[in-house]
């Protein structure tokens, strides 16, 4: 088939970005997203263009790398995929698709279609752990954990720090990303001693980086691959008002 | 013939991790604060590293070339993380894993390696739970444990299909912890491209900022490596398909030696391949075969749909040959024989490449929810991909690379043959011989990064307390840095007319025909040369858009195919020197009558370990003994 594609090129975060349109023949149902934009880079370099930068790692779903906001959704069509589990035969003869970077303050762009989400590391590095030390575990079954919490915490620990929400949220709010991990290890007894302070630092760290705040919407739940709910907000929340009454 | 000191401590092999703990040199803790580590790679292995040796006080500055270190591609481990534990009372132990883990490596392991290694697998599991990896439980709220990899034993610890990502994640909280210490300085998105050698000893590496192109210089008392797998070499494989051999390749051109290049795992249950484009094989888990029957139909060429052949049609090829083992055979009986079925012309799909894996005996004896409670997700994601609902029809699969067992040589303190420079994780050899059992990467890397290399980096780091910061002024820097830059610029000035890809595939191709599953000798001696004739080609005629100072991807992939070209020719030589088939490694001349891999232990017990002589020239072998005194040594048979 035959595409048409606008694709965002800017050449580094200085510079200044436009759409550029592309028309791609000989695109198969059977590429998945990324290897058309392969197919494309190809084409490009061997006309003596410059190819389209993008991010990409595994290839399968768990990695977070790639992310591509594509006909104006985080991940394009589908719920519960990420960019490179999406395929071709989502799209048909003589669509036109167009192509951005996540859009957020917080994740400025710096070439094509590559952001820069360390912003995501900061947050963890203000509280995105359990403070124990190699060698000072205790035996591992020494304490239990209920398989419904640990199954709980399981689902809120599959974020992939992919920056979907961020980007599918109209004030650019990182809340399901930090939800999603403090909800993993408050529901967790490891985790537990240390769940107010968390909370508190990783939302103040949040608010420091220029991640807008949360009004609730829900598009992040709605465009999230990993498919994190909102009820971990909720907790967030406890968590972070349990921390003020204390501080 | 060889010097190769594999530094193995005196005494009864249960006995020795401890005696070797309790001699190694200490570094106090004044002292660590004035020593500098170099960690390249932040997957299980090196995020691990780099927490503990923060916690104990030495300066660590960490490298990785994807955006954040949490991406490393541990995150794509599925299966599970083994440890001997034996919560389930049947019988395990640290022994029998051992036992498990050098009879599965086909016996060209060193024993006390892989003793410790299953040794500290158990204070492993304890560290992740305390660090809040969620691992499957049982509703007691205790942990759960599954066979996994052909074992008799339940000693698999998991987290639904995701393990490595939880266990990723794990290590990654720890060191991020360190980073806001200010003990762990991140540089994300760089490309190592050279190893400093000072005076015989590892000071530094030679990096590429990948956003503004800038080479940079970092220095260190000791650096380690913890770069992963290679894999990708074939092109299509089931590693990210950033992975690459440049860092341990780099430190091997400064000296490191490198060993059994040519043991790689090929996964035998990944979705084949549809297309041309394709950039990337996707596992699906070896826990399927516990439910599926393999088969392909007894007619040559049989078109037909798979739910027309009937049972009377089918060939349940490994039950008919290995009727003990059946479906459950391991990783490279199960590869081999499904590529005899296809290159004999029974293969199905379009291409003939690929086998069914046949979920309706199951189906119709467990139901539908029992299967989709154990596979559901695995089966969406198939679906996801192939558009083939395999609850209705059976999946398509074939034998795709997977995992490289070979890697730096490291000597008991996992110290490389250049003083100074570690290699951890799946970069080194050490621990899984020809072939790898399921869920003992994440076992290895772990234990490596928590328990092992912390400890034995102080016996080193002991001896350099005295040795002031490493100035990057020196020549040896420069050096290093002009030559980085030179075959940058010259792989830039080429300027010819095809894509660094399309060399990569090319040389997949020569790698997964003559180097893969099956070798001989005549394949091998023509693979080295298509790969040099292939090499010349690249350096005349690939086409590097862009400069140097810029995010440049076209060009970082071409520094990768550039070394790949090296380590596959290395990889031809070693595979053609052992003339013997082990494990993974199937030489066609060395099979026993019924066709299966016979081993030459009289000739071949040893570690192959190559040294660097030069470019374009043939390696230099040397032989590191093995002697098994713990197990017997036994012909694997699945019969
Ligand atoms: C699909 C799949 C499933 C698997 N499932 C299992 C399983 O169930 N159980 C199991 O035990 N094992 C499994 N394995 C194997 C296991 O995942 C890997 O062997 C293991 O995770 C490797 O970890 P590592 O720390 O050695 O390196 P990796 O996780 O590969 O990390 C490499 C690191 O090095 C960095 N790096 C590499 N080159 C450079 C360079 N030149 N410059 C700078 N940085 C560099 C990367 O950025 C990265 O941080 C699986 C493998 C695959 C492919
Ligand atoms: S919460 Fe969902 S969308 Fe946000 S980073 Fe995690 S996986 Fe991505
Ligand atoms: S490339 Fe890893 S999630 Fe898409």
């Amino acid at each position: 088939m035959e595409i048409k594609l606008k694709i965002w090129r800017q050449k580094d975060a200085r510079s200044q970005g436009s759409f550029v349109d592309y028309n791609l023949s000989g695109v198969s149902g059977d590429m998945s997203f990324l290897e058309m934009l392969d197919f494309l880079n190809k084409t490009l370099i061997e006309s003596g263009d410059e190819p389209v930068a993008f991010e990409h790692d595994c290839r399968e779903g768990i990695c977070g790398s790639c992310s591509l906001y594509i006909n104006g959704r985080p991940h394009g069509p589908g719920d519960l995929v990420t960019t490179c589990e999406l395929r071709m035969t989502r799209f048909k003869d003589g669509d036109t698709i167009v192509i951005e970077p996540w859009r957020a303050k917080s994740f400025p762009v710096i070439r094509d279609l590559i952001a820069d989400r360390s912003a995501f590391d900061k947050i963890m590095e203000a509280g995105g752990f359990i403070s124990v030390g190699t060698g000072s575990a205790p035996e591992a079954n020494s304490i239990p954990v209920t398989k419904e919490d640990s199954d709980e915490a399981f689902d809120a620990a599959t974020c992939i720090g992919c920056g979907a929400c961020v980007a599918a949220c109209k004030n650019s709010s990182a809340m399901l990303f930090v939800a999603a991990k403090v909800s993993h290890l408050t529901l967790l007894p490891q985790g537990h001693a240390e769940s107010a302070k968390r909370a508190q630092s990783m939302v103040a760290k949040m608010d420091e980086l220029g991640f807008g705040s949360c009004t609730n919407t829900g598009a992040c739940e709605a465009e999230c691959p990993k498919g994190i709910s909102l009820a971990h907000i909720a907790r967030l929340n406890r968590e972070f008002l349990k921390a003020g009454f204390r501080g | 013939m060889s010097n190769l000191q594999s530094k193995i401590p005196e005494g009864p092999l249960a006995d020795k991790w401890t005696s070797h703990k309790n001699s190694v040199k200490l570094v106090s803790p004044a002292n660590k604060a004035r020593l500098d580590v170099i960690v390249v790679g932040t997957g299980l292995s090196g995020a691990s590293a780099i927490s503990t040796l923060a916690e104990l006080g030495y300066n660590v500055k960490a490298f990785c070339f994807q955006d954040s270190p949490r991406r490393a591609h541990s995150v794509a481990a599925q299966g599970g993380i083994n440890a001997a534990k034996n919560y389930k009372n049947d019988g395990d132990s640290v022994y029998r894993l051992f036992n498990d883990i050098i009879k599965g490596g086909d016996y060209r392991a060193r024993e006390a390696n892989v003793y410790r290694a299953a040794e500290v697998s158990n204070q492993t599991i304890d560290q992740m739970v305390a660090a809040g990896v969620p691992f499957a439980r049982e509703y007691s709220g205790y942990l759960d444990n599954r066979s996994f990899g052909g074992v008799q034993v339940s000693r698999t610890f998991y987290a639904r299909g995701q393990t490595g990502q939880q266990c990723l994640l794990g290590a990654y909280s720890g060191m991020i912890r360190q980073i806001a210490k200010g003990r762990v300085t991140m540089y994300s998105r760089r490309d190592m491209l050279d190893l400093v050698v000072v005076d015989g000893k590892a000071r530094g590496i030679v990096t590429r900022n990948l956003v503004t192109g800038e080479i940079e210089r970092h220095s260190a008392h000791a650096v380690v490596l913890a770069s992963g797998g290679y894999g990708t070499i074939y092109y299509l494989s089931t590693l990210a398909v950033g992975s690459n051999a440049t860092a341990s390749w780099a430190a091997h051109k400064r000296g490191a030696l490198f060993s059994n290049p040519s043991f790689v795992q090929i996964h035998p249950t990944s979705l084949p391949q549809l297309n041309d484009y394709q950039a990337k094989l996707t596992l699906m888990s070896e826990s399927l075969r516990n439910d599926g029957r393999i088969w392909v139909p007894k007619e040559k060429g049989d078109k037909r749909h798979p739910n027309e052949i009937t049972e009377e049609e089918r060939d349940y090829y490994l039950e008919r040959r290995y009727p003990a083992f059946g479906n459950l055979v391991p990783r490279d009986v199960a590869s081999r024989a499904a590529k005899e079925r296809c290159d004999a012309g029974y293969g199905v799909g379009e291409t003939g490449m690929s086998v069914y894996l046949d979920f309706s005996r199951s189906i119709g004896r467990f139901g539908e929810k029992t299967i989709e409670a154990k596979y559901g997700n695995l089966f969406e994601m198939y679906e996801k991909i192939t558009g083939i609902n395999p609850y209705n029809e059976p999946m398509r699969i074939y034998p795709a690379g997977h995992y490289t067992m070979g890697g730096l040589w490291v000597d008991y303190n996992l110290m490389t043959t250049i003083p100074g420079l570690f290699a951890i994780g799946e970069s080194n050899f050490s621990d899984h011989g020809a072939n790898r059992l399921g869920a003992g990467s994440l076992m290895q890397c772990a234990g490596d990064g928590y328990f092992i290399l912390p400890v034995t980096i102080g016996d080193y780091l002991a001896g350099e307390i005295r040795t002031p910061r490493i100035s990057t002024d020196i020549p040896e820097f420069e050096k290093a840095e002009n030559e980085a830059v030179d075959k940058l610029r010259s792989l830039l000035a080429v300027r010819g007319k095809q894509t660094v890809t399309s060399f990569h595939k090319r040389l997949g191709k020569i790698m997964w025909d003559l180097c893969g599953m099956v070798r001989n000798e005549e394949g091998l001696k023509n693979a080295k040369k298509m790969i040099d004739e292939l090499k010349e080609e690249f350096w005349n005629d690939v086409k590097i858009p862009g400069t140097l100072d810029e995010l440049n991807q076209e060009l970082e992939k071409a520094v990768k195919v550039a070394d790949f070209f090296e380590l596959g020719r290395l990889m031809c030589q070693d595979a053609l020197e052992r003339k013997e088939s082990c494990g993974a490694h199937f030489r066609e001349e060395s099979q026993t009558p019924e066709g299966e891999a016979q081993r030459i232990d009289s000739d071949f017990s040893y570690v192959a370990s190559w040294e660097y002589s030069g470019e374009g020239n043939d390696h230099v072998l040397h032989k590191e003994q093995l002697t098994f005194d713990n197990v017997k040594m036994q012909e694997r048979s699945y019969k």
